[in-house]
């Protein structure tokens, strides 16, 4: 797997950027993020002022709110430790998009300092942890979802299927057109619904015909989306952050 | 077969609007048809696209592709005097048309000029672009499309619904109908037979053609010579068999060198259909000359603004201009691939022309193309210029909702006063952590946030639930359980 | 003001302020160093697999392969030029043969009809090929004029297996065409097709739908090595 950046060495510390999803849905999966680093001998600081990336606003036109918002967030991480966002979207938000974000502005050079020191939760935990996995769970068949964002903005479509291939009882497998999108996209869902519909469709038949128990993600958007789909329709197929599957059958 | 007992009239209706787009989507998505002929079609163009490539360095390709249009714009109007020059030099007369409405105009008298009664067609979707058929009709000049696919689209007085492909939409069986409806052939599944009779049908009107129109697919300064890509041969025809030969090309469709062009090509055809190289790659340099036996004996260049100009002035709605119009964006993208071309109402659907239309047609018109789209990405990754399409329609949202710099045909047309109070909302609690923390009461509020099709999202999926605690409360417990840890971080008081 | 000065003093005057050329590398397109053998190899390939038929000849025998091909092909009656060697040499060797040969050298408007209905084939010299592609490549001339390679129902096209380039960037700058771009330049793989029904490939759309590339070799051995 080629990496994507020049990784650094194991730090002492990390920051944990939570994203709002998991914050107010999703927290057990930030903090099973949290217990996995903490595992590999990491300190992990979380910044109590945390809120948003502002990316709800970014991608929906609103520059002057989403600028404000992701400001809030640039001082959080005064010291040089590695930003960890257990999310490809948000991840992807601050470490490609703040730079033009706030490029002329007075925040220019802490916005480029900070989207430097963001990893995505399996980014880091690949490159960074080299993270080693015993498997400790009953045999099971998953499919991974890579979000879009992970996959493309940063170029983490392997780190997943990476962490998921050390689970010795876990057959991944790969649905159809797996690069494709599930139809979430933020404000894409609620705006364009029928459309977003219709590609979730596709996506769950997808991974419940690739035989899937259970799906992964590391984006708890899509996870929302795709296990939305699933809950709705009375499926037994259930989605999991990779963080959390991960640490429920490790520890 | 005669071609007079089978004439047909064709009146292209505008069927499709880009204001009725979540309609159309609507009607699209509900149509099975429709659905399986767009996914059958993306799903091998994206593998033929993929192996294509294969042994190639994409990278550093699509990187040479990008620099060549680049430094085409960079040296836009300069380029443009150059092609100007090297055209009339080569005896290729040139005109200058602001808009669609004057190009139309120009190519109608060039035709008067020529007491023109039929006009034949290569594909050009800058033709499709001003509507040049509907103009040339009531000027009682017919045009007929020699594209096979045009042809068929023409015939079932439709407009194309992709730039490369324009039936993609219809299947075997439909286009078996639109040719025995409009043409009196046998019905069938037989396509070798359907593209023998569209074969003879076609070459009677080459024949009888007063005048070919075609597109261009790179215009070259430094020789002053038009290329055009094509299977088919009916855009050699176009611009071999009538007298007369106009090109209509977009202003941006220039390049510098010929030695610009095999890069190009290479990336258009691979990108588009997953072809090594087409059948045809046809430059043209001027009409027939002294002792030439055949060739078109005028030959026009069109070159047309319709607010290219206008991208051109912004330094990040600039790269709109490098697109080659190869098609690859919506071969990739699923929000197309659902719902088809028609359902854009614009000439150029799917990602390219959700950045691009905009200019066109003012965001009153296409406000809600930049944001169908879940920004996925598919599209710029695969853009052999490396366009970066998923920035540039988030620009545009910024332009929709009054927060851009005002430089697009209707910008701030979708602000609307309850919603930017509900992201003032969200600006405001994002910026106040304590707010923040009171996690629930936060979700409760971001509900109103939800503009009003929310309820859609139940209608497809169970919603989420928030939790009864927030990763901050979580967090908090976690450290206070933890037997010990370094002393703790300032920002965790 | 003219549209033409209005579109350029709008462009020169742009908003955001002048622009910076990049610099363009074109390693990619060229420096193959593909021996003659895998030139020849590599165009046979990808021309065949676009439906381009290759028949292998020598500078001697061609002529016969010539007649063979129009014999299988029941072609009557061919267009050719008269004056290129390719053009002249057939003209000898189809003396004696059923194949009735049609002259190009008038004028288009005064054999329109005849050269849609009742041409049966068109031969063509070409300038070379591409490996990179199977692609020929065609300046028509007042000799062999346009048309001739796509109006007729089959194009033979004779070619020099020495000939064979790498690429078309190669091509381009190896034989100067910046300099001196005829009339109409032409590359050309395969006969003409569409995949405009339901992406089902079919042949001779418009243009030929047959393509016959005699490939010359140099060495009559060289028949019999390949």
């Amino acid at each position: 797997m080629a990496p994507v950046k020049c990784y650094p060495p194991r730090p002492e510390k990390v920051y944990f950027f939570g994203t709002c999803l998991i914050d107010l849905f999703y927290p057990e999966a930030g903090l099973d993020g949290i217990r996995l680093l903490e595992r590999e001998g990491i300190d992990v600081l979380f910044p109590q002022d945390q809120t948003c990336c502002g990316q709800p606003a970014h991608t929906s036109g609103y520059h002057e709110e989403a600028r404000s918002v992701a400001a809030a967030q640039l001082d959080l991480f005064p010291e040089s430790w590695p930003i960890i966002v257990p999310s490809g979207s948000c991840g992807g938000l601050m470490r490609t998009h703040y730079p033009k974000l706030f490029a002329g502005t007075a925040h220019e050079k802490k916005a480029n300092e900070i989207s430097g020191r963001i990893y995505e939760l399996t980014e880091f935990l690949v490159h960074v942890c080299h993270l080693r996995l015993e498997d400790r769970g009953q045999p099971e068949k998953v499919a991974m979802h890579t979000s879009c964002s992970a996959r493309r903005e940063m170029g983490l479509a392997e780190t997943g299927p990476a962490l998921l291939a050390q689970l010795g009882q876990v057959e991944l497998v790969e649905q159809a057109r797996a690069a494709e999108c599930c139809g979430f996209g933020g404000t894409f869902a609620v705006r364009h619904p029928e459309i977003s519909a219709a590609m979730v469709e596709d996506k769950t038949l997808a991974i419940e015909a690739a035989g899937a128990e259970r799906f992964v993600t590391s984006d708890c958007g899509c996870m929302m989306n795709i296990g939305g789909r699933f809950a709705h329709q009375k499926k037994t197929v259930k989605g999991e952050h990779i963080a959390s599957y991960l640490w429920r059958r490790t520890s | 077969m005669n071609a007079e007992n089978q004439a047909f009239q064709p009146h292209p209706v505008p069927t499709y609007s880009p204001r009725e787009f979540h309609r159309q989507a609507h009607d699209a998505l509900g149509n099975p048809q429709i659905r399986g002929n767009f996914r059958k079609a993306m799903d091998g163009l994206m593998t033929k696209r993929r192996d294509s490539f294969e042994g190639w360095d994409l990278e550093t390709l699509r990187e040479l592709g990008a620099n060549i249009r680049m430094r085409a714009l960079a040296k836009l109007p300069d380029l443009l005097e150059q092609l100007e020059a090297n055209c009339q030099a080569n005896g290729i007369r040139v005109h200058w048309a602001e808009d669609g409405e004057e190009a139309c105009r120009i190519i109608r008298e060039i035709c008067e000029a020529h007491d023109a009664k039929s006009v034949i067609k290569g594909k050009s979707m800058v033709s499709e672009e001003m509507h040049l058929n509907a103009h040339l009709e009531a000027a009682g000049i017919e045009a007929l499309e020699s594209d096979l696919g045009e042809y068929l689209v023409q015939l079932n007085e439709q407009t194309p619904s992709h730039i490369i492909m324009p039936a993609i939409h219809l299947n075997t069986d439909e286009i078996s109908e639109i040719l025995h409806e409009k043409t009196g052939t046998e019905r069938t599944r037989d396509v070798d037979y359907m593209t023998a009779a569209a074969r003879q049908q076609l070459r009677e009107r080459f024949m009888a053609a007063d005048v070919g129109v075609s597109g261009v697919n790179f215009a070259v300064a430094e020789t002053g010579t038009l290329c055009l890509v094509e299977n088919e041969g009916n855009g050699r025809m176009t611009t071999t068999v009538p007298p007369v030969h106009i090109a209509v090309t977009g202003i941006e469709k220039v390049v510098e060198h010929l030695r610009d062009v095999p890069p190009l090509y290479s990336l258009l055809t691979r990108s588009a259909t997953g072809q090594h190289v087409t059948t045809y790659f046809n430059m043209i340099s001027s009409p027939r000359k002294q002792g030439e036996y055949d060739g078109p004996k005028e030959v026009h260049l069109v070159l047309v603004d319709s607010g290219r100009s206008s991208i051109y002035q912004d330094n990040e709605l600039l790269d709109t201009l490098r697109c080659i119009r190869c098609g690859a964006c919506m071969n990739h993208c699923p929000v197309y691939t659902r719902v088809g071309g028609h359902a854009y109402g614009t000439t150029y659907p799917g990602p390219i022309g959700s950045i691009l239309s905009p200019h066109m047609m003012g965001l009153e018109e296409t406000r809600d193309l930049p944001t169908a789209s879940s920004l996925c990405g598919a599209c710029g990754e695969v853009c052999p210029v490396k366009i970066p399409i998923p920035d540039l329609l988030v620009r545009l949202r910024r332009e929709a909702v009054g927060e851009g710099r005002g430089n697009v045909p209707g910008a701030g047309v979708k602000r609307t006063r309850k919603e930017a109070a509900a992201w003032r909302g969200f600006q405001w609690m994002a910026t106040h952590p304590g707010v923040w923390r009171s996690g629930t009461a936060v979700v409760g509020k971001l509900k109103a946030l939800m503009p009003a099709r929310l309820g859609a999202w139940t209608e497809y999926r169970t919603a989420p639930k928030p939790a009864g605690r927030t990763l901050h409360a979580l967090v908090k417990q976690h450290q206070a359980d933890k037997p010990s840890v370094d002393t703790p971080d300032k920002d965790q008081p | 003001m003219s549209a033409r000065n209005a579109i350029l003093k709008r462009l020169r005057e742009r908003a955001d302020g002048p622009l910076v050329a990049p610099e363009c590398d074109f390693a990619v397109v060229t420096g193959r160093d593909w021996s003659p053998d895998e030139r020849l190899a590599r165009f046979e390939r990808w021309i065949t697999s676009v439906h381009g038929e290759v028949v292998h000849t020598t500078h001697d025998d061609w002529g016969d392969a010539l007649a063979r091909v129009l014999a299988d092909k029941d072609v009557r009656r061919l267009a050719l030029g008269r004056e290129h060697p390719v053009a002249a040499e057939a003209r000898l060797a189809l003396a004696n043969t059923e194949v009735e040969l049609v002259d190009v050298d008038r004028d288009i408007e005064d054999w329109q009809q005849e050269q849609f209905e009742r041409v049966d084939a068109g031969l063509t010299s070409v300038g070379g090929a591409i490996a990179e592609t199977g692609s020929l490549w065609l300046w028509p001339t007042p000799d062999e004029p346009r048309l001739i390679s796509l109006v007729p129902s089959i194009h033979v096209a004779v070619l020099d297996a020495e000939t064979i380039e790498d690429t078309f960037f190669d091509v381009m700058e190896r034989h100067g065409w910046a300099r001196r771009m005829p009339t109409n330049a032409l590359l050309i793989s395969g006969p003409s097709k569409t995949a405009d029904i339901e992406q089902t490939l079919a042949y001779g759309v418009h243009g030929p739908r047959e393509l016959v590339v005699l490939v010359r070799h140099v060495d009559a051995d060289t028949e019999e090595s390949l």
